[in-house]
């Protein structure tokens, strides 16, 4: 079956999305995220939807999902490179992508998580780590 | 033909005098199978052709074909035998192309209240139908419990 692959990047994985995004394709990718991340204990998800012509409501719940089992699997996302006619689109559906950070391209997508894991890491140096416990 | 009959009326012709129909001449057609994911994807590509093929700026092409995608799953997934019929129209004024999704699946109990915002029988989010409603220029829907359900889209060029 089609796959969308996952690419390990120190401590990111990144994700491409160059095919158009059939709902089985979609849940195929949330679901491999989730493994991928607990297998290679990633801090950070990129996914890059520059070259996604449109977002529907379930390709947007998807996204919204995949970034909500990232963060449960502690690995914060970032949505880089939407189109501005996909932006305008989504907004005009009604469509509340909650809970995922965007950046305008793979470079500040990168530069945020590498900012956010540099301050919660040393927070965690600080803070004894409760999940542990 | 049944289009002609009950073709996709501006919104607020129930309202009109006489409830003059609007009368459209069809230069191209197409009809779709849609029943699976993959029939989605290939309506959602198909739109999205014709779109660019008829000059449509990429906003609207990109706001029709999500809207098209809206409807075309709901059509697949509920649905029985969906089908999608893609016409490029033009009333003498405008040239538009107009989607046409019909199935003969269980249809909808009450068309009103799925076209509310938040509406969902499948722990969908409701925003297909009120979404797609207003990505598009005209939106019509008809549907009868146990009798399918046709949903017709134009969007003006």
């Amino acid at each position: 079956m089609e796959r969308i692959p996952i690419l390990k990047w120190g401590n990111f994985l990144l994700v491409i999305i160059q095919v158009d995004l059939h709902d089985r394709l979609a849940l195929a990718l949330r679901d491999d995220l989730a493994e991928q991340i607990q297998k290679t204990g990633a801090r950070g998800v990129l996914i890059d939807i520059s070259a996604l012509q449109m977002i529907d409501s379930f390709m947007g719940r998807t996204l919204g999902d995949m970034a909500a089992t990232a963060g449960l699997l502690d690995a914060e996302t970032v949505l880089v490179g939407m189109q501005p006619e996909v932006a305008i689109t989504i907004v005009e559906l009604g469509l509340a992508i909650k809970g995922i950070r965007t950046a305008l391209d793979v470079d500040k997508g990168m530069a945020l998580l590498a900012k956010r894991l540099g301050s919660s890491s040393r927070e965690k140096g600080r803070v004894p780590d409760r999940t542990e416990a | 033909m049944w289009t002609k009959a009950w073709p996709c009326l501006p919104r607020g012709w129930d309202r009109l005098p006489g409830r003059r129909a609007v009368s459209l001449t069809v230069r191209k057609h197409e009809t779709l199978p849609v029943r699976t994911d993959q029939d989605v994807a290939r309506v959602r590509r198909v739109v999205r052709e014709w779109a660019k093929e008829f000059g449509f700026s990429l906003i609207l092409q990109t706001k029709l074909v999500t809207a098209a995608s809206e409807i075309a799953r709901n059509t697949a997934r509920y649905g029985r035998e969906g089908k999608a019929l893609l016409e490029a129209v033009d009333n003498a004024v405008r040239f538009g192309l107009r989607l046409i999704f019909t199935d003969t699946g269980p249809g909808l109990k009450d068309v009103q209240l799925a076209m509310q915002k938040g509406y969902s029988t499948n722990k969908g989010l409701g925003l297909g139908l009120p979404g797609s409603k207003r990505l598009v220029d005209e939106f019509w829907i008809e549907s009868q419990a146990g009798q399918g359900t046709r949903v017709c889209m134009i969007m003006w060029k």
